[in-house]
């Protein structure tokens, strides 16, 4: 995981180095510093020697600069280490994300994508800069300070060893025992989070069943379980500043007794006394900030995995090298087709079926009979387990990906729009078409009308998930997409639901007239979408129920038939 | 909470306060003695120096007993001094973590009874960072900042006031070398905290790009746009580690500068206390200078110390008043008075106080009228134009118009999810502005095109209807729905987990589920909003029969644009542009030759 992560320092490899080493100069001089102050007080003060004082009064100063100097210039090279580091990550994530499979897609959810690549990252880039920051400075810190000592004292210097070693096992005792506690306690992050979301998603239904009281309770005990969970673990994290404490005071005393005895022997000075006591604070200060920078690690390891887990995620699909550069027709040949999501239960079986290119096929099937997966397979979005489709006479496994997408345009049932100008959304379609080419692609997919009513015409500004247009609006801007293309083959999966009846009826004609010679699939759930279609397939719980024209499925299929009369007892309609 | 403009971090700790009255008194008192237990330390060893060792040095026999008790003394006293800050850290934690619970149910009660607009009017994610980022900022203020400012304050004061005790130019000077260390890291973080508040912003930029183009990433696949959307995505990417990187360099470089400031004042306060040592002015004496730095180095520590929590300051504040926000907004008001009241098990009847003190029970039928009803949800645009409609008990009305022309708001006011602006809606000649709000929702039924179940067993999920209902009321309630079959086929039955609002389901099993939860409620009306729009023909009959056996007996309003579905309804309204422009039963409709008839002919235009 770890490795995983670092390889995407990439060129902030120099601010992370050089953060560190301006880190080590700042500590230095901070341990320095008191070092400076016991001669200043021996040689100067002690012996009157007002020239001393100066000396090692100015000496102190530059040291004081250049501490300072050093430190900025580690803040502003972690700053931008630990930002670029998170600026990385995250392109990483998403350009892998770009390289998922529809079953990889499948396997993640939208909210838990975000939270890998935001707020895990900034668990990430927190830790790291505290790491190329404390992790040297803390321990280095730690031990010139010790060497200070030591070279003020041994004897005295002993006591400080003792105390390290105390605290230290301490501290990291309490860090062992909470750790797991904190863990538990982001899982529980977890589901009251979950079920704020639900809450308000449901809103609607939340209030129309007057289940206020109900989910206020929900949400209580729910809080409840993370008050008592944390107060577990901060009840123990507690002892960190008392322990410390009398690390610090003992320490104190024991130097003042053993001081005492030392100068009278002669061995120490009073300006060595004092920079002891200095010392005292930076050695346990500096323990104190290990065991800070480790709890923060060890939280930052869930984090590092769940975006490790991105990074390293394979797709299950890529495309061939060399692949075939042209696609021929559009003729489609499902040969023995067997399909199944993950480890399931095939939900396609042995499905043979040819498609004439130019012709227009219908699919009318149940809900989870496998219509959807039946079309995803041509241009390759998941890939067969059995058996093999081919676009104009050759496995689609054998196109270049994208050759093959370009030329297979696919309306998804799950329609979206992204925020941005008609014409920005439609060039998804075509990034060279020209405003012409758009107009003629809206008014073959019926967009064209209700566009030109609008104020900015295709100028206007469409809202994330395109809430500013209706239903079906969305459904022929959707379909205007993907005409842009200029596909071999258009796969319409349900695209035409919110639309009218009337209006559905003058996009199909249009492609009779203006696209004669693409191939094009039709599921849907009307009759009248796809009655005129030159085949038509009954699908049933992934398999073929009955293939022909709508004449001989009325005779032939019961299914079929019994949906027909059932909607031809009514229309179906949205708008006008 | 009549002053809202006050910083609402003030209201924070106010709060804290008042619902800890005792605790908090406790903490500051712990707080004192831990601090004066150590400025006493400090103190101490100015006479360890001069009462102590130098005495020992001139003795020809050294005499370490007054030496020994002092210590004991000391001991003593840091003892007295680690206890309380065990104590105060302590209580602390019940502190902070009761604000923190409290802070968070408040916030989810109060939005419970927030008007719908406000959940139609706020970004789900944005409402859901309130809870998660917002409050996470408080607890960072209030278990750690809100107590390390204060210890440091309390250093601050008594070591200033020991200062003084000991040499009042030096003391001077320090609070001078004090003032710049404020003076400098308020500038340096006010920079920083226009940059975080920058990065604040981008993240949530960033966010938003993120969360569109996942939910379309199977768009970006079939239009192999993948390039494009990298590109896209690495300028937000590159903006945000702008900011990231100029806050946290701001950020970083506090604490150097603050820190070399105080070693700067050590220096100064080394070198002209020596000077004053020296030529003996203000009578410093050796030790003297030795506490003095000690002193010095205990003043200019906590400024550092304020100066690191800063940051957290800022981002508590802005977190603090996105809490508020929510917290401050108006609740949905409930004036009614109208209650519903149980007569046996299947009679209902509304509860309606008179002024002249008699009470009148009027039975519940589940009639209700609409008169001249005009509805806006902003002024600006009009949505219902002088609405009169009615619905006798048992009557099936439905609605049939395109999207947007208003046919789901005149649900939203049924149920009073929004108010009207004028005209009048009765519910069993009782104005529904009278009815308590609750008990007017409890006698509606609700089916909407979003199921929205929730985390739980399929059967809690039906229960969900009517908290009361028996295991064998659910069941019979998802038999009538049709649901039954399908649950019964589950590996656990009803005791299937549904998660994520069930993505396990198929979503004609989300809508069946939903129908059954409805059932169990069993209310007089009914609204069924494009209930089966997202079933196919097949299962759709399956759901219409149990639809149709949940309609007896019941008023029913219904949206949907199947035609199948709404042609037996009593009367049928047409919707345009919030005009009910044409009405009647189908036959009637069809008759009129208009706009229905267009509509219902409009599917046979090819033939």
């Amino acid at each position: 995981m770890v490795k995983t992560l670092l390889n995407e320092v990439k060129e902030y490899k120099k601010d992370t180095l050089l953060s560190p080493i301006y880190v080590s100069i700042e500590a230095i001089l901070e341990v320095f510093i008191p070092f400076l102050m016991a001669l200043l007080v021996d040689n100067g003060i002690e012996k009157g020697n007002m020239g001393s004082i100066w000396f090692y009064g100015t000496l102190m100063l530059v040291a004081a600069f250049v501490s300072l100097w050093a430190g900025a210039k580690s803040g502003k090279h972690a700053a931008i280490a630990s930002s670029g580091f998170a600026k990385n990550l995250r392109k990483a994530e998403y350009r892998n994300i770009q390289n998922f499979s529809f079953s990889n897609i499948d396997a993640y959810s939208t909210s838990g994508l975000i939270t890998r690549m935001m707020t895990d990252v900034t668990n990430i880039q927190n830790a790291y800069q505290m790491i190329i920051r404390v992790c040297v400075r803390a321990p280095l810190m730690l031990i010139a300070s010790l060497i200070m000592a030591f070279i003020i004292n041994i004897r005295m210097a002993m006591i400080f060893v003792v105390t390290v070693l105390f605290l230290g096992v301490v501290l990291f005792g309490i860090i062992f025992i909470v750790s797991p506690i904190f863990s538990r306690l982001f899982s529980r992050y977890d589901f009251l989070n979950a079920s704020i979301q639900e809450n308000i998603l449901g809103i609607r239904v939340v209030k129309s069943f007057v289940r206020k009281d109900h989910e206020i309770e929900k949400f209580r005990n729910e809080s409840e379980t993370i008050f008592s969970i944390q107060g577990k673990a901060e009840k123990i994290l507690v002892f960190n500043s008392p322990v410390m404490q009398l690390c610090m005071y003992g320490t104190i005393i024991l130097i003042s007794w053993l001081g005492a005895h030392q100068i009278v022997a002669q061995n120490m000075t009073t300006g060595e006394l004092m920079s002891l006591f200095t010392y005292t604070a930076s050695i346990l200060m500096s323990l104190m900030m290990m065991s800070m920078v480790f709890v923060m690690v060890t939280m930052s390891i869930a984090s590092g995995k769940r975006i490790a887990e991105v990074l390293n995620q394979e797709s299950d699909l890529t495309s061939p090298e060399n692949g075939v550069q042209t696609v021929a027709n559009g003729t489609i040949d499902f040969e023995d087709v067997s399909f199944h999501y993950g480890n399931d239960e095939d939900i396609l079986s042995h499905i043979d079926l040819h498609i004439p290119s130019g012709s227009t096929l219908g699919i009318l099937g149940t809900t989870g009979s496998s219509k959807s997966s039946l079309v995803q397979l041509i241009p390759r979005l998941y890939d067969v387990t059995q058996g093999s489709v081919k676009v104009a006479g050759m496995d689609v496994r054998d196109y270049d990906l994208k050759v093959l997408r370009d030329n297979v345009a696919m309306v998804l049932q799950k329609n979206v729009l992204f925020s941005g100008k008609i014409k920005e959304n439609m060039r998804w379609g075509n990034p060279n078409a020209t405003d012409e080419e758009i107009m003629e692609a809206c008014k073959l997919a019926q967009a064209d009308e209700f566009i030109q009513l609008m104020p900015n015409k295709y100028d206007t500004y469409i809202e994330q998930d395109g809430t500013n247009v209706s239903g079906g609006q969305r459904q022929r801007l959707c379909i205007a997409r993907a005409i842009l293309k200029s596909p071999k083959i258009l796969i319409l999966d349900d695209s035409t639901s919110a639309v009218d009846t009337k209006t559905d009826a003058l996009i199909r004609q249009a492609f009779l007239e203006k696209i004669p010679h693409t191939t094009r699939i039709i599921i849907s759930q009307r009759v009248s979408s796809i009655q005129d279609a030159d085949q038509i397939l009954v699908i049933d719980d992934g398999k073929i129920s009955g293939l022909g024209t709508h004449e001989e499925l009325l005779k032939s299929n019961a299914m079929y038939k019994e949906t027909f009369e059932a909607q031809n007892n009514g229309g179906d309609f949205d708008e006008q | 909470m009549n002053n809202r403009d006050t910083n609402s971090l003030k209201r924070v700790i106010k709060e804290t306060i008042t619902s800890y009255k005792i605790e908090s008194f406790i903490v500051l008192v712990l707080i004192i003695v831990s601090s004066i237990a150590n400025v006493y330390g400090s103190m101490f060893l100015k006479s360890l120096i001069d009462d102590y060792i130098v005495p020992l040095l001139s003795q020809t026999v050294p005499n370490y007993t007054p030496l020994f008790n002092a210590l004991m003394e000391l001991v003593m006293i840091y003892g007295v001094g680690i206890l309380a800050t065990y104590g105060f850290n302590r209580i602390m934690v019940t502190i902070s973590l009761g604000t923190l619970k409290h802070i968070r149910d408040e916030l989810f009660e109060h939005m419970q009874t927030l008007p719908l607009c406000f959940f139609d009017t706020h970004a789900h994610g944005d409402i859901m960072s309130v809870y998660t980022n917002d409050t996470d900022t408080l607890r960072q203020l209030i278990s750690q900042s809100i107590p390390q400012v204060i210890v440091s304050l309390m250093t601050i004061i008594s070591v200033t006031i020991s200062m003084f005790i000991l040499n009042v130019p030096l003391a001077v000077l320090t609070i001078a070398c004090g003032l710049l260390m404020v003076y400098t890291s308020k500038k340096i973080s006010a920079k920083s905290g226009k940059y975080f508040i920058a990065q604040q912003k981008q993240l949530g930029v960033e966010n938003g790009f993120i969360e569109e183009m996942m939910e379309g990433s199977k768009v970006i696949k079939v239009f192999t746009h993948e390039e494009q959307s990298i590109k896209d995505f690495d300028q937000v990417n590159d903006a945000l580690f702008e900011a990231s990187a100029n806050a946290n360099t701001f950020a970083n470089v506090l604490m150097p500068v603050v820190m070399n400031i105080g070693y700067i004042s050590y220096v100064l306060v080394a070198v002209v206390g020596s000077i004053f040592a020296l030529n003996h002015i203000a009578g410093l004496t050796l030790g003297g200078i030795a506490a003095f730095l000690q002193l010095n180095r205990s003043f200019t520590n906590p400024i550092g110390q304020i100066s690191m929590q800063l940051n957290a300051v800022i981002m508590a504040d802005a977190g603090a008043k996105r809490i508020y926000e929510i917290i401050d907004m108006e609740s949905e008001v409930d004036d009614g008075i109208v209650t519903l009241e149980q007569i046996d098990h299947d009679h209902w009847a509304w509860h309606h106080p008179r002024k002249d003190g008699q009470d009148e029970l009027v039975p519940l039928r589940g009639d209700v009228r609409f008169e001249n009803v005009n509805f806006s949800y902003n002024p600006d645009k009009q949505i219902l134009f002088d609405v009169s409609l009615f619905a006798k008990p048992g009557q099936k009305i439905a609605f049939v118009g395109a999207t947007g022309a208003g046919k789901t708001t005149i649900t939203n006011l049924i149920n009073r999810f929004y108010d009207i602006q004028s005209g009048s809606i009765t519910y069993d000649g009782i104005d529904v502005k009278l009815i308590k709000k609750a008990d007017l929702r409890k006698s509606l039924g609700i089916v909407l095109q979003d199921t929205n179940l929730f985390t739980g067993t399929i059967m809690d999920n039906i229960r969900y209807g009517r908290l009361d209902a028996s295991d064998e009321e659910c069941i019979a309630a998802s038999k009538l729905s049709n649901a039954h079959e399908f649950i019964k086929h589950l590996e656990h039955g009803y005791d299937t987990m549904i998660h994520a609002g069930g993505e396990s389901l198929s979503q004609g099993q989300r809508q069946l589920l939903s129908i059954a939860r409805a059932a169990v409620a069993n209310p007089p009306v009914l609204i069924l909003d494009e209930a089966t729009s997202s079933i196919d023909t097949h299962t759709e009959r399956i759901v219409q029969e149990g639809m149709d056996k949940l309609m007896e007996g019941r008023t029913v309003f219904v949206i949907a644009h199947r035609l199948s579905t709404i042609q037996n309804s009593d009367a049928i309204m047409v919707l345009e542009q919030g005009h009910i422009i044409e009405r009647g039963n189908h036959e009637d409709l069809l008759k009129q030759k208009g706009k229905y008839y267009q509509l219902y002919t409009g599917a046979f235009e090819l033939d």
